[in-house]
């Protein structure tokens, strides 16, 4: 290997790799067969962080930044002057090979820039994915990217070797796609994601019958979006994830604050705050949804197309939905206890085991771990001291961000003063 | 007048004191690691030989009573080495055999509370080693790494990288502790070795490791570089997910 050559491919192509933010390496069930490397059967596991506090699991590269392509958003697009580079299939190969040896990471995710054509680039990412099993009897995780427009068969043999693909879509809506990348078609997204969907079912009705049928792609698929780029509320951005995820089984949806990377006149400029507060109240509300059995609508709709920044959406909802409140911590059933802000799944849990040998108080819930400063408005327990007033939202809002002291106070007080 | 057992630091030593509290029924007891005696003025001290029979006894009680769960809430306060520990373990013990249903989860009864949370803790720097551990190719080709963890995790992580590093040579060193684990293509086997004076551990000699070792380990140094968005640069986040007690044998922190 020439170390130095490979530095510098390294270098270019880890760079413009890292706007992709999915690092996950768990929901696979790839097991160590014959004394082979690796093992995907775990947990996910993140190796180090980034020190913008993100998750290093995977080897996340490009395998070459040349593209044909020209979507504003892109740090690869055709028109941008930067350095290019590519790697040879088999350089990546011993890249992850020496990498996860160290224990440096957990796998490959490999991604491209668009050269020639959608297919001879997915068939190149399949054979990194190929000699790595096949060769390299490696079973460690790998995340391909679909390629937009790639050819039904190369999308059914990327997920025998992969564990998790995915396809960006990028920007929300339809209008915004066509304004930032207008070589680029919706339907040239949904169709593999659509090819991989039909496939994960087949493949798993198959093996109900015949055991020795392959895996594929175990892990699922997911995809990203990027927020701020476009000018799409809330509402419009959950209510596509919405959609991905129950017309296509998505494992995973992404959300990524756009970081200006352009002097592009349609989009936010360079030195443009990438908007974390926002990408923070999306996630909340994507785990609201997948995790706490909201319903999307429940947090955003027609009259709500915001959230909020200065509270959690679940706490938002709660205010707006006094009336369900205050629930009896000793009784209430697992989905209202769900609902109740400052109470996690796992506090939820802990309660339900907990109830069983006593009555809680304050003092055990405190113990266990609950957020009091945001529940104690919405919980009764076993003690006489609870909040008898007959509190309006507006007050119980005041009172909780009056004792909290959130990460990200100072942002929202900075918000706050351009309207005041 | 107040009992001490002491015992070998061993879980098999400590299953052996408490069987010791039932088979003489003692009721004002305390279980100490040999080397934390202290002499008192009221209590009289015991030496406990650990015994696997009688181990085993308890043991199995245990798992007649507790799940996978409320054992492990056992045996991971133990690899805690905290401090006294040894008398929350007994009396979750004691509870564990006095109540009818499970206790396990009983998450408000203080002592359960107790236990599971060292378990959490245990179960972090379980989880922290596994991904923190980086292994550098010696010259005898074997991929080594030393530890220095706040609890006694190596016989957690053994089976992880045992399944994972199935066709590698390998060695995980506790160098707190002294004891390390060694992968030798077959089985696991517990080894305790002795280094050169000159070894450093924060460093890649090219007297011991590989020659390619180094290339490597700028290789990943400079991915983790390139990785990092500049804009979005959160220190505060970044230490938290990496406290920096790990970062003395982390590759990508080290310099080269």
């Amino acid at each position: 290997m020439s170390f130095e050559r490979i530095k510098e491919k390294l270098n270019i192509l880890a760079d413009a790799a890292k706007y992709d933010v999915s690092c996950a390496s768990s929901g696979s069930n790839r097991a160590n067969t014959n004394k082979g490397l690796g093992d995907a059967t775990g947990m996910g596991i993140c190796h180090t962080y980034t020190e913008d506090g993100r998750c290093v699991s995977l080897l996340k590269i490009l395998l070459t930044n040349h593209c044909i392509f020209d979507c504003a958003y892109c740090v690869t697009r055709k028109s941008n002057d930067i350095k290019r580079a590519a790697f040879k299939v088999q350089e990546v190969v011993d890249l992850t090979i020496n990498f996860y040896r160290r224990n440096y990471i957990e796998g490959l995710f490999l991604s491209s820039g668009i050269f020639k054509n959608a297919d001879y680039t997915m068939e190149r990412l399949v054979l990194v994915a190929k000699k790595l099993r096949l060769e390299e009897n490696f079973n460690g995780y790998i995340h391909l990217k679909s390629i937009p427009g790639a050819s039904d068969e190369l999308m059914r043999e990327a997920g025998l070797y992969a564990d998790r693909l995915s396809v960006n879509i990028e920007i929300p809506t339809r209008e915004g796609l066509k304004k930032l990348a207008p070589d680029k078609k919706r339907e040239d997204f949904i169709k593999p994601m659509k090819k991989v969907k039909n496939e994960i079912i087949q493949y798993k009705s198959e093996k109900k019958i015949i055991r020795s049928t392959p895996k594929y792609a175990p892990a699922g698929q997911s995809t990203q979006m990027i927020i701020g780029a476009s000018g799409e509320n809330d509402y419009q951005i959950m209510t596509a994830s919405h959609f991905f995820y129950k017309k296509f089984n998505l494992k995973r949806v992404y959300y990524s604050g756009y970081v200006p990377i352009s002097y592009d006149s349609r989009l936010p400029q360079i030195g443009t705050e990438v908007p974390m507060l926002r990408e923070n109240r999306l996630y909340q509300t994507d785990w609201l949804m997948r995790f706490y059995g909201f319903h999307v609508h429940e947090i955003v709709n027609e009259t709500h197309q915001h959230l909020e920044l200065d509270i959690d959406p679940k706490l938002a909802w709660a205010l707006r939905n006094i009336h369900e409140f205050p629930v009896d911590v000793n009784r209430a059933d697992k989905r209202m206890l769900a609902r109740v802000p400052g109470l996690g799944m796992t506090s939820v849990h802990k309660i339900l085991q907990a109830r069983k040998f006593r009555q809680l108080n304050w003092d055990h819930l405190k113990r266990i771990g609950v957020a009091l400063n945001r529940a104690q408005y919405f919980l009764v327990c076993s003690s006489g001291i609870f909040e008898r007033r007959d509190l309006e939202p507006a007050t119980i809002k005041g009172l909780i961000l009056q004792n909290s002291a959130s990460k990200y106070r100072l942002a929202t007080s900075n918000q706050l003063n351009l309207f005041g | 007048m107040q009992k001490v057992l002491i015992y070998d630091e061993t879980f098999e030593g400590f299953l052996t004191a408490v069987f010791k509290v039932y088979e003489e029924k003692l009721k004002t007891v305390q279980i100490q690691k040999n080397r934390n005696v202290q002499s008192s003025f009221f209590g009289e001290n015991e030496e406990i030989i650990s015994d696997k029979v009688k181990a085993e006894r308890v043991w199995s009680g245990l798992q007649k009573k507790l799940t996978p769960l409320g054992r492990n809430q056992i045996y991971y306060s133990f690899l805690s080495e905290i401090s006294g520990i040894e008398n929350t373990m007994l009396a979750y013990i004691q509870q564990v055999f006095s109540s009818v249903e499970s206790i396990e989860k009983d998450y408000a009864n203080p002592i359960v509370l107790q236990l599971s949370k060292i378990m959490r803790s245990v179960g972090r720097e379980k989880h922290r080693m596994e991904a923190f551990v980086r292994f550098k190719l010696t010259k005898d080709e074997i991929y080594f790494a030393n530890i220095e963890p706040d609890f006694n995790v190596l016989p957690l992580i053994a089976k992880h990288f045992k399944s994972r590093y199935a066709d590698q040579k390998w060695v995980i060193y506790d160098i707190k502790r002294k004891y390390g684990l060694y992968y030798n293509l077959n089985h696991v086997e517990m080894i305790v070795m002795d280094f050169p004076n000159e070894f450093d551990f924060t460093k890649t000699s090219s007297d011991f490791f590989d020659e390619e070792e180094l290339d490597f380990h700028e290789l990943w140094q400079n991915y983790f570089k390139s990785t990092t968005i500049e804009s979005r640069k959160n220190r505060l986040l970044h230490v938290r997910h990496v406290p920096k007690r790990y970062w003395k044998y982390l590759s990508e922190k080290q310099p080269l």
